[in-house]
């Protein structure tokens, strides 16, 4: 039998390289938001283990949400990504300070 | 260690060690095609959770489409991959020391001494004709059918917005655009023309070969 610390830890552990991912790819916006998906998986698996654990299906339905937002905003941001690339040739997160915020 | 932990380990180490590799590959292209192997993986380490009907929805989802728009974004851009990964090394332990401090509390939080087997107890084990999908649908269907329609919505406003940012406008001596008012306030009598004219007597035709036969 799979404990339930089992899951969370390998949840856990997905969380902590995609939080890396995200410290070490700042420049690259494309990795950043792979590494978001990796993040939003993370989540994904503790909520469908808890849903096991405690017999009740509302965690795998909240999951299906929690997927359908980010497909969502994949597609958005790749088409703000291709947008950002048409009008500046670069996807470098350096390049894109005209904010200058 | 029993066949179904032998099982989740090891889609769990393949998961973690893609995760890894994705956020440490140069390519972009890499780093995708690293990613759809976690996402596989992870769809099988919920499988061994009984969320069958999930694992298969992150495998059609995410690896049949999220995954397939990121190769073809990552593939049409033409990206300088050496300036991409400039700053890798600096910022390495910084982030790994983050992402460590990061774990460790969450594995105070999480593990075994409150999440154990012996503290949680065991699951109920579904008998093999329990249907994962219907569990998840008639709820779906009723109690959050509110919010499965606003995902729908959701999920239109992702498409407009995703076709309305990329859409370009070019020249028109480059391309032809349809004007939709134009087209459809269009009559018959603009585009149709009656003209007169005298009725042409075509001769019949002899062709040579025929002519050879006889």
């Amino acid at each position: 039998m799979i404990a339930l610390s089992d899951y969370l830890i390998f949840g856990a552990v997905l969380f902590m390289i995609s939080m890396a991912g995200i410290f070490l790819n700042r420049k690259n916006v494309i990795v950043l938001l792979m590494a978001i998906e990796l993040l939003l998986l993370a989540v994904n698996t503790n909520l469908v283990a808890f849903s096991h654990y405690l017999n009740d299906v509302t965690g795998q339905i909240f999951v299906f949400f929690i997927m359908t937002v980010a497909a969502a905003e994949a597609a958005i941001g790749l088409a703000i990504i291709v947008l950002v690339f048409r009008n500046r040739k670069s996807i470098n997160v350096d390049d894109l300070g005209s904010l200058k915020g | 260690m029993t066949f179904e932990q032998f099982i989740f380990y090891l889609l769990a180490a393949i998961a973690a060690v893609s995760g890894l590799m994705m956020i440490t590959v140069k390519n972009p292209v890499k780093a995708a095609l690293w990613l759809v192997l976690a996402f596989i993986s992870t769809a099988g380490v919920w499988i061994t959770a009984q969320a069958e009907f999930l694992g298969l929805v992150l495998i059609l989802v995410y690896v049949g489409a999220v995954m397939v728009l990121f190769l073809f974004v990552v593939m049409m851009l033409d990206i300088n991959m050496a300036v991409l990964k400039e700053g890798f090394t600096k910022y390495l332990p910084l982030g790994a020391m983050a992402a460590l401090a990061i774990f460790a509390l969450m594995y105070m939080v999480l593990g075994p001494e409150h999440f154990g087997l012996d503290v949680t107890g065991t699951p109920d084990v579904k008998a093999a004709d329990f249907s994962n999908t219907e569990a998840i649908a008639v709820p779906l269907y009723t109690v959050h059918v509110y919010a499965f329609v606003l995902a729908a919505v959701l999920l239109l406003v992702g498409i407009v917005a995703a076709i309305a940012l990329t859409l370009r406008r070019r020249p028109t001596t480059e391309v032809l655009y349809q004007n939709i008012d134009k087209q459809v306030k269009t009559l018959a009598a603009d585009r149709f023309r009656m003209v007169k004219m005298d009725a042409v007597k075509e001769q019949p035709i002899v062709e040579a070969g025929e002519e050879d036969k006889k």
